[in-house]
Parts: C-alpha cells; structure tokens; sequence
C-alpha cells in the first residue's frame, strides 16, 4: 500500500519523459482522439444519443478481450465491436421509446460476453484494464497512422453530410417532410459514432469515455448555441484535457486517463455553476424584453396589411 | 422550368378516388377531390380518422391504399421542396443547442449536402422570413428560450423560408392561449394574401380559423370529402363530424362561431 501511494508524487526528470517517443506517440494520438470526439459529441448530445455513445464504449469490450483470444489485434476487435454495435443500435432503435431498451440490452449483453472471454484467456486481463481505463501511453505508430486515417474518413463523411445530419438532428418530422433519408443518415451518423468511440476507448477506456465524448460537447452547447462554434470549443476542450492529462501524468505519474476525466468534468460542473447563477436572470429579461418587440412586431404587421 | 417544377396551374391537391390504411387498418376510402390553390383549407375529423396519415400521404411519406395523388400536379414526394410544414410537436425538438437563425437556416438549405458558410443572400432571407412572421427581433435566442407563441412563428418561419407553394400545419393552434391563437390566425391570413401561399391547416376546433378558412377537407364515417366553408359549416354536418350536437351562431357583424349545444 505504501508503495502505491509513494508511486504518485512529482518527478524531477518530467520534461525528459514528456519528450520522449513513446510520449509524443501518446500525445499525437490524444489530439486526433480529441478531434474526433469533438466531431461527433455535439450531434451526440443533439441527437439524444449519449446513452447510446456510452453503451458503445462497452460494447468493445467484448471485441476487444475476443481478439486477444484470436490472437487478433486489440484495436480490430473494438472496431468490428462498435461499429456493429452502432448499426444494431441504430436498427432495434428507431424509435426514441425502444432505444433506450435496446441500447440497454445490447449493452449488458456484451460486457456479459467480455467478462467471459476474458476468462477464458489468462493473458488478456492486461487488456481488460487496458480497454476499460484506457492508456494512452500504449499508442504505437501503427495505431496512429490507422487513427489518422480513421479522422479524416470521419472528418469527410461528417463534412458531406453535415446540414441534413444537423436537419435531422434538430428537427427530425420536418426534415423527413423535406424529403431527406432520415433512417440512412441516423445508420450513417451511428456508424461513425462506433469509428470515434473505437477511438476513443483506446485513449480513455470505456468507462471514462462519456467525459471525453459528451462531457465537452455538453460544455459547449451551455457557452455557445452556434453549431459550428460549439463543435471547436467542445474540441477544444477534449485537447486541451487530453494535453495537461498527458503533462500531468508525466509530472506526477498519475494515469493520463484520471487527468484527462477529471479536468473535462470540471470544465462543465465549473460552466454549469456559471450557467445556474448567472443565466437565468438575464435569460429572463431577455425572454420579456424579446417577446415584448415580437409582439408589437406582430401587431403592427397585422394592422399596416389590414 | 425544370421537370421538378411544380405546374403553375395545377390545383394544390388532386385525389382520385383515394383510400388510406395504417398497420393494415383501412381508415378512410373514396376520397376524390380537388383543393384549388391559393386558399386556407382546413383538415377535420375526430381523433383517429387520418388526419395526420393524410398528411403523410400528401408529403409522400406512405403511400395511398389504393387511387391517385397529385400534388401541385406532380406525384407526392416529388414537389417536398414546394411544401413548408410545421409539425405537431415542434416543442418537442431540443431548442437548446441551436438558434432561431440557425433553424430558419436550416429550413433554407438543411437538405443541402456539404458543410457549407451561409451566403449573404440567405442570411438576408432568414432575416426577411423572420420579420415576415414577427419574430426579427428573436433571431440570436436559443429556441428553448421562447414562448409557445414566438415557437410557433418561428416554424412557421422555417417552413417559409424557401419560398412554398404549400404550407401545412398540424394542429398550430393546440396549446397556444387566446391571443396568440389569434395572432397566428391573423398571421396565416396575411401571409396567404400576401404571398398567395395555399396553406393546409389540421385543427380539431374550428372556431379561431372560421373567419378566414375558405374551405375544408373532412374525415367523416371512413370517407374523405372536400366542401368549400359555406358547405362545411353546417349543423347537421358538424354535429355529425364531432359526435355532439353543434349549433352555428352567425353575430349581425356577420362573425362566424360555431358551438355544442
């Protein structure tokens, strides 16, 4: 116990780990991970779908602790995982009642199967902590080329689609009146959620990465009601906590996963607090004052036609 | 013109001899009518006889059971850019993430594919659109900051800023008080003058529209029918379509109002 405890105090030589290799690994991969989750997380707090982006995280469990069996690569199983977790999702639960059961179900059955598997194989319960918690320390070089190219494809799809997925996302009876393909956009948008959450997992674990994903997006939505502004705050939130989480665990050795969780959850409690005490007031005055011209607007619109 | 140009001379809505089911149920059939463009019809019928289905079918979104459709003389579904609508439960949407510029926006260019900035020209149309229904003055709130009322006006907003031949509504007035009933009335009145906008309009009370309504389509017994308001407002009809005696009350001003005895 005593050792643990000693393990977490300051370390002198800080700047030569934080520049070593396997810490710019560890850096380059929390940036695009932090990217992709500031993509995805504001359509994911839009769209209602943050039970759905963490049930997904633990969905790869089982991908991931059935690939060490296989003697597969971590990173293959939690894909297949979670993309295929999304799209059963996104079948079973078209309509917002049955998701949250369907969502729910698929959820415990698969880290039902993660448990098992891991049991059946000795040697993989390194990565069952590993998945769970995270380690961003663990990123190789192979993993970050696929990560580059795992955010452009998410970039570009999340680009092409991006007026009718936020259409659908706001507004879902009208869009689907406009004519726009509503249940391939929510597959499409599910598809990509299970991208980013392979991702994801790989830098949080699936336990924290609803503080990676939602957390910041749910932060910027409370800053700013313009979208494309909340998508690069609620990025920059993730890559900001991602950087002191690394630095931090560098200075201190602390596991970047705790820094990183801690310093986006404070974000949105501190926003949160702000928003409580301070909003409400003006919200109000603003409401009386706006309906006020409306109204008159109104008014004197309907007399100068009559 | 492109093909998908609506035919400037076609009657809003054509249906021939139309029956329409949901979940293998038949709910109303033999419905052959003709809606002339250019007025404010509204749909009636009790809860349950296919209010909203027809207006899936209108929107292309199910198909009829049986006969044929034309919208603004084109099949359903292909014209969904010609018709604004302004659904039930527009409260519902979440209204925090997004300001009512954006979702006026949206309703401009959300079926665009490709992230892409708003012009200048559609900035000035959002504005435009906003002042033509009351609500300038809201653009840079967050939706969930408003009142039923200016909710309202701001899908109403949506729905016209790409410039429809059609506009639908269902149910705009459920949940609004006195005033702002009358407010959008007067609103939808101005706005089929101004623009020449035939505007289809699901309502279960009649009374707040009678002033300005020039016909209707009625769900009545598992049948579709369209009457100009002369012939709809009617007591023997009304209490036969409402389930409960109904008298018609015409004020010497020459108002009309209808109610159950």
């Amino acid at each position: 116990m005593t050792t643990r405890v000693m393990a977490f105090g300051y370390q002198d030589n800080w700047w030569s780990i934080l520049t070593s290799s396997f810490m710019s690994s560890a850096l380059a991969g929390g940036t695009i991970v932090a990217l992709a989750a500031g993509l995805i997380g504001y359509f994911v707090v839009v769209r209602n779908t943050a039970f759905a982006a963490h049930a997904l995280a633990h969905i790869g469990l089982p991908g991931a602790t059935g690939a060490v069996l296989l003697g597969l690569p971590v990173a293959l199983g939690l894909g297949v995982f979670c993309v295929g977790g999304a799209l059963v999702i996104g079948v079973l639960g078209t309509r917002r009642s049955d998701r949250e059961v369907a969502t729910g179900t698929v959820l415990a059955l698969a880290t039902g199967f993660g448990l098992f598997f891991n049991s059946l194989a000795t040697k993989s319960s390194s990565t069952m902590t590993n998945v769970l918690f995270g380690n961003l320390l663990a990123i190789s070089g192979e993993q970050l080329v696929t990560f580059a190219v795992l955010l452009v494809l998410l970039a570009a799809c999340i680009g092409f689609i991006y007026r009718p997925l936020l259409y659908t996302s706001v507004n879902v009876e009208v869009a689907e009146a406009k004519g726009l393909p509503v249940r391939l956009l929510s597959m499409i948008f599910m598809a990509l959620l299970g991208l980013a959450v392979t991702m994801a997992v790989q830098a949080v674990g699936t336990l924290l990465l609803f503080a990676l994903v939602v957390t910041p997006a749910a932060t910027a939505i409370m800053l700013t009601p313009k979208p494309p502004r909340a998508m690069v705050i609620s990025t920059v939130i993730s890559m900001v906590s991602v950087w002191l989480g690394i630095a931090m665990s560098a200075m201190f050795n602390l596991p970047p996963s705790f820094v990183i969780v801690t310093i986006a959850c404070s974000a949105w409690f501190v926003v949160w607090l702000l928003e409580r005490h301070v909003r409400p007031r003006s919200t109000a005055a603003r409401r009386m004052s706006a309906e006020f011209v409306a109204d008159q607007a109104g008014a004197v619109g309907d007399h100068s036609h009559r | 013109m492109s093909l998908r140009e609506p035919e400037s001379t076609a009657a809003a809505l054509t249906f021939d001899d139309v029956s329409v089911a949901r979940g293998g149920n038949l709910l109303w059939s033999e419905g052959t009518f003709e809606v002339p463009a250019g007025g404010i019809a509204a749909i009636i019928g009790s809860n349950g006889s296919g209010k909203t289905s027809l207006l899936n079918v209108v929107l292309g979104l199910i198909p009829p059971a049986s006969g044929h459709v034309r919208v603004l003389g084109k099949s359903p579904g292909e014209v969904n850019e010609f018709i604004g609508y302004v659904p039930q439960n527009y409260a519902s949407s979440p209204g925090d993430a997004i300001r009512v510029c954006d979702s006026v926006m949206l309703g401009l260019n959300g079926t665009r594919w490709a992230f892409g900035r708003p012009t200048r020209e559609e900035r000035r149309r959002v504005a435009e659109v906003l002042d033509s229904v009351g609500a300038g003055a809201l653009a840079g709130r967050r939706l969930s900051e408003l009142s039923g009322g200016q909710r309202q006006r701001v899908a109403i907003a949506e729905a016209l800023a790409a410039h429809p031949k059609i506009l639908i509504l269902d149910e705009p007035l459920a949940s609004l008080d006195l005033r702002n009933q009358r407010e959008i009335v007067q609103l939808l009145d101005r706005l089929n003058k101004q623009l020449g906008v035939t505007i289809l309009v699901v309502a279960h009370d009649l009374n707040p529209l009678l002033g300005v309504l020039s016909s209707a389509i009625y769900l009545l017994d598992g049948h579709a029918h369209f009457d100009t308001l002369d012939g709809v407002v009617e007591e023997t009809l009304l209490s036969h379509l409402y389930g409960t005696p109904i008298e018609v009350v015409r004020t010497p001003q020459g108002e009309l109002y209808m109610r159950s005895t």
